[in-house]
């Protein structure tokens, strides 16, 4: 602890699972340089056990500690509490957007690591099979002044989903995490498996070109822009594949 | 010998509990998983991330470096998926690294860890950003894994062997049959705020740094002492391998590249209460002098975050079973003459599947339950099916 502490007022979404959510405030002497999550886990440790939340690494690699703190999506565990409020304030925490919440600030993370599997993905991958063709893979010489973007530094906290507008208004909207996945996917092997899981009202075209997601993501990962380049490769391979014949037409055009 | 199928409680659910889970239902029991909060929220989660080669523990503990080197090759092939396979090196930065140099090598070729010389311009060449005066520099097959999909992929594995697991329920008792037995626990499931018991044949507390309190509501003491150690990582990813300093075990000797970031630790002191550990701003600031000395660059990095992780080291005069010096395996029915429960503790995340490989060995003897462990020979199930 340094010695200036600050009181800031935490108040926390509680609710049972199938219960009626209400918000309990926790007035802690805080150090502005910890963490809102290390605040978290000292409200369940000192002042309420009842109350639950998701956390595992907590140094941003495994993505469980998404919340929304003041309205806005963040990666707990990285973000000081002095980031977002002052001594004497309020931090408001919630559950994230657009998932199911099981309780308290634990959502269900269920239905999207299944669709982040069926996309292909994986969070941690060897780094030279981690770029796009024509992206330039990390190495000691180039890490030290590019850093450019890549998908597998996804941790698949689900930030971008709660942020984002469509998945707000459409719950069977797959959502930028997994397009960017399927992007990926895709590009590097354009299999029809990858198009039947984008190319559709809940998927690619869903996408409003917000570029919350971009904005949000505490990996720096740019899903808006991967979405937008996978509508330009899909449109491209129907025109294309209007001037090829068809393979039904082509066994059709076999002698009986 | 049991022909009926046999049914296990797992309390505990990071990497032991996890890995425990997956083997026994992989050996045909009924497993049931109750943990307090989100699989790997203790000490799982936190971990360093880093997977031994061993080399670390060759001079003073050469079972421990056999075991890791062991372990690391094993699960290289069966956790792929949470693996960066970055290597390692240990470098030397004055005499007295050098002075332990010829005991390192020696050591780490008697436990099997494949061990190289780097010509120190040539791991200079490879990490441009390693602190420019080392003095020697060797090569040991290290990697970085991600904490919580590694419990997950295990988790994976255990549930598709039809494992059931009840996170965010919170162990409050145990259950006693007529003649005094152990026969489950009661537990509160957080989510609902309801109490619901679980039975089974047999009961493990896999609670690493917690495995003492939770044996306590048994009324039975086992000497674990949650031992805590800082973490700091930082926002840039300086070195492509896991740097290691040449030296005996000590605080900030290693750092370890993970996904973007460097990670430095780590400290070790005691407590009595692991539930909640406050990152102490000095130690931080130990660990921040630590990593400049083998990368120099990052005395100017930002940090992106710190965090302390409760090892469960085993304390005091073994009355248990030592099943392995790094990891202790206790049947309570043996010592504490409490029938159906057993405790195990201790160990290293690299070596989480050998310690559910031998706790396995140990209920299936207690139980008369003849199946052979085979979690070493195939891959782990994908880790986002946990949730399938």
């Amino acid at each position: 602890m340094t010695e200036q502490l600050w009181q800031v007022h935490f108040k926390v979404h509680r609710q049972r699972t199938g219960g009626k959510p209400y918000v309990r405030t926790f007035t802690l002497d805080v150090d502005p340089e910890e963490y809102i999550l290390d605040a978290v886990e000292r409200i369940w440790a000192l002042h309420d056990r009842t109350l639950t939340y998701r956390h595992a690494c907590h140094h941003s690699t495994c993505g469980a500690c998404g919340m929304r703190v003041n309205g806005r999506e963040k990666l707990t565990c990285i973000t000081t509490i002095s980031s977002v409020t002052q001594n004497g304030g309020t931090v408001r925490i919630d559950p994230l957007r657009n998932f199911p919440v099981v309780s308290d600030l634990v959502v269900d993370m269920g239905n999207f690591f299944l669709r982040m599997d069926r996309s292909g993905f994986n969070s941690v991958a060897p780094l030279a099979a981690a770029c796009l063709p024509y992206e330039q893979p990390l190495t000691a010489e180039n890490s030290i002044d590019h850093e450019p973007e890549r998908l597998v530094d996804c941790i698949e906290c689900g930030l971008c989903i709660s942020v984002c507008p469509a998945a707000n208004t459409d719950k069977e909207y797959v959502g930028p995490a997994v397009l960017a996945s399927l992007h990926l996917m895709y590009v590097q092997n354009p299999t029809q498996e990858f198009i039947d899981q984008a190319d559709h009202h809940t998927g690619l075209w869903r996408c409003h070109s917000a570029y919350e997601c971009t904005e949000v993501c505490p990996s720096g990962v740019d899903p808006a822009w991967r979405i937008m380049d996978m509508r330009k490769k899909v449109m491209s391979d129907r025109i294309k594949s209007i001037f090829r014949p068809r393979s039904s037409e082509k066994k059709n055009a076999q002698p009986a | 010998m049991k022909t009926t199928q046999p049914s296990a409680i797992v309390i505990g659910a990071g990497f032991t509990g996890c890995a425990l889970a997956y083997d026994l239902a992989q050996r045909g029991f009924a497993v049931t998983v109750v943990e307090r909060g989100e699989l790997a929220s203790g000490t799982s989660g936190r971990t360093h991330g880093l997977l031994h080669s061993g080399a670390r523990y060759c001079v003073t503990d050469a079972e421990a470096a056999i075991e890791c080197i062991q372990e690391n090759m094993i699960l290289r092939r069966i956790a792929k998926q949470c693996i960066e396979y970055n290597g390692g090196y240990f470098v030397a930065l004055d005499d007295a690294d050098l002075g332990y140099a010829p005991a390192f090598f020696q050591g780490a070729q008697n436990c099997g860890i494949p061990v190289e010389e780097i010509d120190v311009q040539r791991a200079l060449a490879a990490e441009p950003a390693l602190n420019p005066k080392i003095l020697a520099a060797y090569q040991v097959p290290d990697a970085a894994f991600d904490p919580l999909r590694l419990a997950m992929a295990f988790a994976a594995s255990a549930r598709q062997h039809g494992a059931k697991f009840n996170t965010f329920h919170d162990v409050v008792g145990f259950l006693r049959d007529g003649i005094g037995n152990i026969c489950g626990v009661s537990a509160v499931n957080r989510h609902a705020g309801q109490p619901v018991d679980f039975r089974a044949d047999i009961t493990i507390n896999a609670t690493g740094a917690w495995a003492g309190k939770v044996a306590e509501m048994a009324g039975i003491s086992v000497p674990v002492r949650p031992t805590p150690g800082v973490m700091v990582a930082y926002e840039k990813r300086v070195t492509q391998r896991v740097i290691n300093r040449l030296c005996e075990p000590d605080d900030g000797d290693i750092l370890l590249p993970q996904r973007r970031m460097a990670v430095i630790g780590t400290t070790s002191f005691e407590v009595e209460e692991a539930d909640y550990i406050p990152v102490y701003p000095d130690q931080v600031k130990q660990m921040h002098q630590r990593a400049a000395l083998l990368v120099p660059e990052l005395e100017n990095i930002k940090m992106r975050g710190a965090y302390m992780s409760a090892r469960p080291l085993i304390g005091g005069l073994m009355s248990g079973r030592s099943l392995s010096r790094t990891f202790k395996c206790y049947d309570h029915q043996t010592d504490e003459e409490v029938n159906g429960l057993v405790t195990v503790t201790g160990g290293k995340a690299t070596t989480c599947r050998v310690m559910a490989e031998k706790t396995a060995d140990l209920v299936c003897q207690k139980l008369g339950w003849q199946r052979a462990c085979e979690t070493a020979q195939h891959p782990l199930a994908d880790y986002h099916l946990y949730y399938s």
